[in-house]
């Protein structure tokens, strides 16, 4: 049912938006918000959001609902005054270091205090000696107290992806000692945090930020000695370009390949080729587990928060992991291993991998010591979408006016199958593609298996039954810990009925990671990342991995076949019972 | 990896104390009442157990209730506990001057409330009710009323020389 309401004097049509801020954006207006987000819990505690109603006086529109014929004022004297108030007792608190901060040009505090022209505070202000160190245990994540605003969003986001009983962040004392922190204080390492990045992509400031690497990366690619070698990860493409002004989900490989050529970057490679390859050795394996039927359901094994959260907190189900390496780690020994073989003047140890990631996770996979050779990563170094993004702002590239390029070859030939690994269902709905082929030996004639898509709020847990010639094999697809201990909970209790589970530890999957763009007010733009992968996808010529001619290629001159000897040394590994040093593990 | 843990914590009482309260998120405070009551404070340790056993709480979230209440203490307490009132009548006669003679005293720094030989322990709390008698100290129950630096500072020799057997 449609009712209306009054902003500014306008009448502005509702249905079911959950409070009048989501009224007032759909509007097209505007008011501020540091608390509010619309994928998490309302709130309703920094008051930024207030608006005037009359007969109501000043209200939260975040935490509001939306009534017929009310009267909503959005800038009043009131309001605005609320407003710099809020901003001055935050800026009083807070190290207001803006120019060497890491969220700066993206925090919404520093953003908000220019649009309300914040030029001085009238409440004692915060010294230097009263700040608090920084915690940079994390491999993936900066936390910075001294930037805190308290607005809970990372509390609830950790809690509401990946379950009550593990948040990690919380509030702790009360009145002016409050604080956000991970548990009695502690560094991130000592806790079991699986490294998402959630909390960081939700934090209005730079108290939550993303460990950078981009310095290193830079010192390797002014080494002469050094070949700097790219892989780029499915949801990149998607994503890096709205951080110059085009659209999400607007595919920009092409510019990202020139782009990372401009950087100084030797070789630009996909990490889509992999993706191929991780279909090809976990169709096989999971082909495998059905006639054996042992360590059934598969769990697939791409999302390394999902790896560490399984290590840590089910140890017990660590059997049931795809032995696949993830896409980003089967393609740099792949390409440590053969360049020699392609490329003049490249050797094991002069080449150095950057991958280019969505993930924040990724910066703990890639230091995993059975992923190291003699130390060193396989993968050197993982950026983030966000920092690739800072490199071309760093070269003065013109990414918008970049003519495309295409990557280089072999390694760059991908299929549709692969893209679509950037978001939520992707991995099951390519590994059905192969599998049925593979097992019924017909050929799959629709490729759209629509029912694994969907990256919203509602599309969290997705599920579907293939029909492999009479045999009926049934995929479970989730994103978020919580889902994911759901499906668990079934098995625990013997009651799942299906043999493959699908896990992405970040909302929507890969398209919505840790390292992606900020999308703090916008719950669309994973939508349309998501769709932009399935447009490439209908797009390619080739949409099942066992078609890609490389990996055919691949197969023939070096690996032989999926689930041989070789491809178990270079594709395969294992994993490790974290339990010990996490929270359980305490007598 | 518990940042002021002095004594290992017997897992098993809190395992009983869990039971017999139900353990369901809605009796955290009495379990933590309980927990408080058995060790006389309530160490990290434990707040991470319950924290792990009970369904719908993070360790992070059982911290955040246990400091969020006046009642309850994350510090060791010592065989002597000291409290030192910092209600406004003892606030504006000097009762920090005093909390930090005392700490000089007790060698108590970087935000430790307990000494290392857990002979002391020191807590802040709000007026005790003897605002006449300010600033106030209770040592273990005893009223030390209208307390100076020096007055402070002999009753803690008193008590050091008690303990060596003097
Ligand atoms: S990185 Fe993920 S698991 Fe760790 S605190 Fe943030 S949201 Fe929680
Ligand atoms: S760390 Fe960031 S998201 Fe969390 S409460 Fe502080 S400002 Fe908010
Ligand atoms: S879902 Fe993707 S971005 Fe998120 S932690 Fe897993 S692999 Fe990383
Ligand atoms: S109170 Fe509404 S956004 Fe924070
Ligand atoms: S203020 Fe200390 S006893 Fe009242």
């Amino acid at each position: 049912m449609t009712n209306t309401l009054f902003i500014d004097g306008k009448e502005v049509e509702f249905t079911n938006e959950p409070n009048i801020l989501e009224v007032i954006r759909k509007a097209g207006m505007n008011v501020p918000t540091f608390c509010y987000r619309p994928d998490l819990t309302q709130f309703g505690a920094c008051r930024m959001c207030v608006v005037e109603i009359e007969g109501r006086g000043i209200q939260t529109s975040c935490t509001m609902p939306p009534e017929p014929g009310l009267k909503i004022h959005l800038n009043t004297e009131k309001t605005r005054r609320i407003r710099k108030t809020v901003l001055e007792l935050l800026l009083a608190n807070h190290d207001r270091e803006c120019t060497t901060c890491e969220k700066s040009g993206h925090c919404e505090l520093q953003k908000y205090s220019e649009e309300y022209g914040i030029r001085d505070i009238k409440f004692p202000t915060k010294q230097k000696s009263e700040f608090l160190p920084l915690d940079t245990t994390n491999p993936s994540i900066v936390r910075d107290p001294n930037k805190c605003i308290l607005c809970g969003a990372c509390v609830r986001a950790c809690a509401e992806f990946h379950g009550a009983d593990h948040a990690i962040l919380g509030f702790a004392n009360r009145g002016s000692k409050t604080v956000v922190q991970p548990m009695a204080g502690r560094n991130f390492i000592n806790t079991d945090c699986i490294l998402c990045g959630q909390c960081q992509a939700v934090c209005p400031t730079g108290a939550l930020t993303v460990v950078s690497d981009v310095d290193n990366v830079w010192k390797e690619i002014n080494n002469p000695q050094k070949k700097v070698v790219a892989q780029i990860a499915p949801s990149i493409r998607v994503a890096l370009g709205e951080l110059f002004g085009l659209e999400p989900g607007e595919n920009s490989i092409g510019k990202i390949t020139a782009a990372l050529r401009r950087i100084g970057f030797d070789l630009v490679f996909d990490t889509n080729f992999a993706a191929d390859l991780t279909i090809m050795e976990e169709g096989t394996e999971f082909i495998e587990r059905l006639k054996s039927g042992k360590n059934l359901p598969i769990f697939t094994s791409c999302c390394p928060a999902w790896i560490k959260y399984v290590e840590q907190s089910r140890p017990e189900y660590i059997k049931n992991l795809s032995t696949c390496k993830s896409p980003q780690s089967m393609m740099s020994p792949v390409l440590k291993t053969l360049l020699p073989k392609y490329f003049d003047g490249y050797t094991k140890e002069n080449t150095v991998i950057v991958s280019i990631m969505p993930c924040t996770a990724k910066k703990f996979e890639n230091k995993r010591q059975e992923l190291s050779t003699k130390g060193i990563p396989d993968t050197n170094y993982v950026l983030t979408t966000k920092e690739l993004g800072r490199m071309i702002n760093e070269a003065g590239i013109n990414f918008k006016n970049l003519k495309e390029e295409a990557e280089d070859s072999p390694f760059g030939d991908y299929t549709g199958a692969a893209t679509i690994f950037g978001a939520s269902g992707g991995v099951a709905e390519a590994a059905a593609r192969t599998a049925y082929e593979l097992v019924t030996g017909k050929e799959l004639t629709d490729v759209n298996l629509k029912p694994m898509r969907g990256v919203d709020k509602s599309s969290r847990s997705k599920e579907m039954e293939l029909d492999l010639d009479g045999t009926k094999v049934k995929v479970r697809i989730v994103s978020t810990i919580v889902e994911a201990e759901k499906a668990l909970k079934e098995i625990d209790e013997g009651k799942a009925d299906f043999q493959m589970l699908e896990v992405m530890a970040c909302p929507g999957g890969c398209v919505n990671g840790g390292g992606q763009p900020y999308s703090f007010n916008d719950t669309t733009i994973k939508q349309k990342r998501a769709a932009g992968l399935y447009k490439e996808d209908a797009e390619l010529k080739f949409r099942k991995s066992h078609e890609n001619p490389d990996i055919k290629k691949l197969y023939a001159e070096f690996l032989e076949n999926p689930g041989s000897h070789k491809s178990h040394e270079l594709l395969h590994t294992h994993y490790e019972d974290r339990f010990k040093g996490s929270y359980r593990d305490l007598k | 990896m518990s940042t002021q843990s002095p004594s290992k914590v017997d897992f098993a009482k809190v395992d009983e104390i869990i039971q017999s309260c139900g353990a369901k998120k809605s009796n955290v405070i009495a379990i933590l009442q309980k927990v408080q009551a058995t060790f006389r404070y309530l160490p990290e340790d434990a707040l991470t157990y319950i924290g792990t056993k009970i369904e719908g709480l993070s360790p992070a979230t059982v911290y955040g209730i246990a400091t969020f209440y006046n009642q309850f203490s994350l510090n060791p307490k010592g065989k002597y506990e000291i409290k030192v009132c910092d209600g406004t009548a003892c606030h504006v006669r000097g009762s920090m001057p005093l909390l930090n003679a005392l700490k000089a005293k007790l060698n108590l720094k970087d935000g430790k409330f307990t000494t290392d030989d857990m002979l002391f322990s020191v807590d802040i709390v709000s007026c005790l009710g003897a605002c006449g008698l300010s600033p106030v100290i209770v040592v273990n129950g005893k009223v030390h009323p209208k307390m100076t630096t020096d007055a402070l500072n002999t009753v803690i020799d008193v008590l050091l020389q008690k303990e060596r057997g003097e």
